[in-house]
């Protein structure tokens, strides 16, 4: 079928599996998303373009310092400026606001210490907001920042992860006892013996990746308002989650959920970086609550840089067996990672290093595994979940340490993957680490991957161009990634985020629907794929449904956009509420009719006779009858025209999902620069609802994996200042360095649900930085020499060349 | 302290879109700040305020500049586009258009200053290529789409405009 707004270019993926619905004319085609017009005609509501009625603005004074006991504080001068409303410190927003410590049940003995919005004594990174500062205008609340005088005493700083735990280094938390946050120990057994073999063939390397951040283009934002006639408070939020702030300002603030009305209208991407709660949001709520006027808070770039939460830094010694059958044994890592001086509220800062212990390894067959996790405190930003969370420095070492026992081996890198992967017939499979996998498809993706890169082409080329100086590589990297999490994820650990999500599907009189879900829209294209589910479900053209979102007073409860879920999980509950809602559409027909029920259908907007297709009612008639003439329907017959379903996924505590990248590159053995020539992504993320949206999340988070590969790092000197936290020396990824990148499909849908799709937004970062590293080191061969820390610079590649 | 108690202030005649707005704003006030505090034009945005991530570019006088590296005082005089003219030009409306059919903004946040500096590269660039075309964005930060379908988008809009298949204003 060849949809008539279907754009050339994409197939409809819907044909190569069976319908979910009975008309199927949306799920699997790539539509363009018509929302999004207005946002090129400069039409969106982005927070900060929310005014509203004594508006007020805050600035912080943030901890110039990595660690410092704040002395004294003289605001005085601040305080006189005329326009500045209100200078408030910590110990006065604590009144209003409760500490929080973030830890999680089943991340056993995980700990951190309470957190305040307001640094009370002392500041631990540089960044940690001391003084808030309300003012009229924001220009206005920075010029007041200036005449503050704040006092420190500047207290040592615990920086260097491998020195994080000696007995030496002095405790950023006292009263914890130590600068550990979490340890994880897994040992499978067989390890030793694996490695002891006598055909064993080994590889060694110590893996290092650089703090980055996620830079959304749009800032963390928000305007708090306290209502105090009514004791209600409302944030206009840049957020993920509405729902899970919504608690926790519950929480923080003892108010009850009828009080709090979180509202995310447009969100200027998040990846993570809007998942968190950040002790400036927190702030920003008492600062209203006390002023009782709305209190409008936009981080600036500056601040974002140390204010965000930073992701990764970590160290990874690993090591891998492979026989000389060419049988991968063995793995085996101890992972190093530092946080920041508090686990992040509310997920933790625990997870993304326990993911790299569930993952590593994790596409292969081997039996024996063994993996150390120690995740330190340390006087730098705090770090927690960004895109990817744990994926890409699991796949990077597990790829790197496959790559290069593949070389020892004289092995060709795919076919030494395709010999070792988990076989697509053997699923549902348990990994090593324990992981449970329900459908994978890394045979057919490998296949397509040497297909649609012509790998043997490539291979003759580099070949051909080395003999003139030219070092091309060719990279590849097999992946798996975690998405439509159950309640294993958060849940089960006491943490308050939902893992179900809502949507409800109300017939307006009209005969359009709207569809209001819990998922809400920060770029990705939720709302265009609910309004093609729910289309097909109900049985109506895509241009009569609207979709709402991002509003906790009028959404039906959950969990949010995180962990690839938004798809699976949001998606499920529309296709559900879309056939409920038909079938109680088609019971009003059948009164207004008088005609048996089974053989009415109800097609593109109208109710027709299911044998001869005769049209027989449009939605509109039945939505006028049913709303304003309820007299004429028979007296025991009551329309139910809005419909809500939930929908969990309860089958596995993860449904993972698969894929392969390859990178083909140019190294520069003099400059040490690296040209990325073109990118190959092969994804099955089970059901493609539509194949550009999934494409370019395919392509917007693979140049995030290709940023932390290559250019992105938060750079700290020796007292814990960040050096380059500005947009100019932080290097995000610009169009003209980045490659085009293809994408394929392998559709494998999961069975926990209806729809069948899985989750597409994080395997492009988890692969690109295994793919580009291992292009990069294949390119290096001919010298005998790899790398292994990210970001791999030119510096990098030039030292390990010897040239420098 | 350099702190200003009472900022100066200066008056500020700006065509903006074609309507001709009178202000007086401060003097250190940044021209998209007056575009979104003075104007209402919220259209524009702030990525980072110091000038590279390319999220407030604007036409000045045909120019296209960072809406953040220029005062608003400096635009006394002048004439000022912003992507939420009501009357795009079919350059301005082609690429519009070709933005959504490829998909090419995600969250949406960079698409106005991505959207001006196209339009810029379109009018002066009619022949460029795919990599010049990559190059020229490069001033305009995207953080979603991996930059992939902006450029099949602006390519599409060159290559429609070198079949004269834009619309007749620029045909003439």
């Amino acid at each position: 079928m060849n949809h008539p707004t279907e754009i050339p270019g994409w197939r409809d993926l819907g044909v190569d599996l069976p319908a979910v619905t009975e008309d199927q004319r949306h799920i699997g085609v790539a539509i363009p998303r018509e929302g999004v017009r207005r946002l090129t005609q400069g039409r969106g509501q982005f927070v900060d373009d929310v005014e509203l009625p004594r508006l007020a603005h805050v600035a912080f004074w943030r901890s110039p310092v990595a660690h410092m006991r704040i002395t004294h504080i003289d605001r005085s001068a601040a305080q006189a400026l005329p326009g500045v409303i209100a200078v408030v410190t910590g110990p006065e927003i604590a009144r209003l606001c409760k500490p929080w410590v973030a830890t999680l049940g089943h991340l056993a003995g995980i700990k951190s210490a309470p957190q305040y919005p307001l640094a009370i004594e002392r500041a631990t990174w540089q960044g940690e907001p001391v003084v808030a500062v309300v003012a009229e205008t924001r220009a206005r609340a920075e010029d007041a920042l200036a005449l503050l005088e704040v006092s420190w005493e500047e207290l040592p700083a615990v920086l260097d992860t491998e020195t994080a735990l000696d007995a030496a280094t002095p405790l950023i938390h006292p009263e914890l006892g130590d600068n550990l946050c979490f340890t994880r120990s897994l040992d499978t057994g067989g390890v030793d013996e694996a490695f002891a073999r006598p055909d064993a063939v080994v590889f060694e390397e110590t893996y290092v990746f650089g703090r980055h951040t996620g830079v959304t283009l749009e800032p963390r934002c928000q305007i708090a308002d306290w209502n105090p006639g009514d004791g209600k408070l409302t944030v206009w939020h840049s957020f993920q989650a509405p729902h899970m702030m919504q608690d926790l300002y519950c929480r923080q603030f003892d108010l009850s959920e009828s009080q709090v009305r979180v509202i995310c209208r447009d969100v200027g991407g998040s990846f993570g970086i809007k998942v968190h709660a950040y002790p400036d949001d927190f702030a920003t709520v008492a600062l209203a609550m006390m002023l009782g006027r709305p209190v409008k808070f936009v981080a600036d770039r500056l601040e974002s840089f140390v204010s965000d939460i930073h992701a990764r830094e970590h160290r990874i010694k690993a090591r891998i067996a492979a026989s000389r059958a060419g049988e991968i044994l063995a793995f085996e890592i101890d992972d190093l990672t530092g946080i920041g001086p508090y686990s992040v509220f509310p997920r933790t800062s625990g997870i993304e290093g326990n993911q790299v212990v569930n993952l590593t390894g994790g596409p292969y067959r081997h039996k024996a595994y063994r993996a150390k996790l120690n995740v330190v405190f340390q006087n730098k930003v705090p770090t927690c979940q960004y895109r990817g969370v744990g994926h890409p420095i699991a796949c990077a070492v597990t790829e790197a340490l496959v790559d290069g026992v593949a070389a020892k081996l004289g092995l060709d890198p795919i076919a030494f993957r395709q010999a070792n992967v988990i076989r697509d017939d053997a699923y549902p499979a348990t990994g090593a680490s324990g992981i449970k996998l329900e459908l994978l498809s890394h045979e057919a993706c490998l296949r397509e991957a040497r297909r649609v890169c012509n790998y043997d082409a490539l291979r003759a080329e580099q070949q051909a161009l080395r003999a003139s100086g030219v070092h091309r590589g060719i990279g590849v990297a097999t992946l798996i990634e975690l998405t439509n999490p159950s309640a294993a994820f958060y849940g089960v650990g006491g943490a308050r985020i939902a893992s179900q999500d809502g949507a409800t599907i109300r017939l307006e009189p009209t005969g359009v629907i709207t569809v209001s879900s819990s998922v809400g829209e920060q770029g990705q294209g939720a709302e265009a794929v609910f309004a093609q589910i729910a289309a097909d479900a109900v049985g109506v053209e895509l241009d009569r449904v609207r979709v709402r979102t991002g509003d906790t007073d009028t959404t039906p409860y959950g969990g949010g956009t995180w962990a690839s879920r938004g798809a699976g999980i949001g998606g499920e509950a529309v296709l559900l509420a879309g056939r409920a809602l038909r079938d109680n559409i088609l019971a009003t027909a059948q009164a207004i009719l008088q005609r048996d029920r089974q053989g009415l259908r109800l097609r593109r907007g109208t109710i027709v006779d299911a044998a001869s297709g005769e049209a027989l009612l449009d939605l509109a008639e039945l939505g006028r009858i049913a709303y304003f003439r309820s007299d004429t329907l028979p007296k025991d017959f009551t329309p139910e025209l809005m419909v809500t379903r939930h929908y969990a996924q309860r089958d596995y505590p993860f449904i993972f999902t698969n894929g392969v990248q390859v990178s083909h590159v140019e190294v520069d053995t003099d400059t040490g620069f690296v040209k990325l020539l073109k990118h190959w992504a092969v994804e099955d993320c089970g059901r493609v609802i539509n194949p550009m949206l999934v494409d370019e999340q395919m392509r917007g988070a693979i140049v995030q994996g290709i940023g932390g590969a290559l250019f992105e790092e938060c750079l700290y000197d020796s007292s814990g200042t960040l050096c380059n936290g500005n947009m100019a020396d932080y290097l995000v990824p610009m169009a003209g360095e980045m490659p085009d990148i293809v994408v394929s499909h392998v559709q494998s849908p999961t069975r926990s649900s209806l729809l069948g799709a899985k989750g597409a937004g994080e395997a492009g970062t988890a692969g690109a930085p295994g793919a580009v590293m291992n292009a990069i080191n294949d390119a290096l061969a001919p010298f005998g020499v790899r790398v292994s820390s990210q970001p791999i610079t030119p510096e990098k590649i030039l030292r390990a060349l010897g040239k420098i | 302290m350099n702190t200003p108690l009472d900022t100066p202030r200066t008056r500020v005649q700006v065509e903006v879109n074609g309507s001709t707005v009178v202000r007086d704003v401060e003097c250190r006030k940044h021209l998209v700040d007056f575009l979104r505090e003075d104007c209402g034009l919220k259209g524009s945005h702030l990525g980072c305020e110091h000038g590279v991530c390319g999220a407030c570019t604007v036409r000045l006088d045909g120019q296209a500049v960072r809406g953040c590296l220029v005062l608003a005082a400096q635009a006394h005089g002048g004439r000022v586009e912003t992507v939420e003219t009501a009357t795009p030009g079919p350059r301005l409306k082609a690429l519009q258009d070709a933005f959504v059919e490829h998909n090419a903004l995600q969250c949406g946040y960079c698409t106005p200053g991505m959207l001006m500096a196209a339009l810029d590269l379109v009018e002066r660039r009619p022949d460029a290529d795919r990599e010049q075309v990559r190059v020229w964005i490069s001033g305009n930060y995207c953080r979603c789409t991996g930059y992939h379908a902006i450029v099949d988008a602006v390519c599409t809009v060159l290559e429609r405009q070198r079949a004269g298949t834009l619309g007749e204003e620029v045909q003439a």
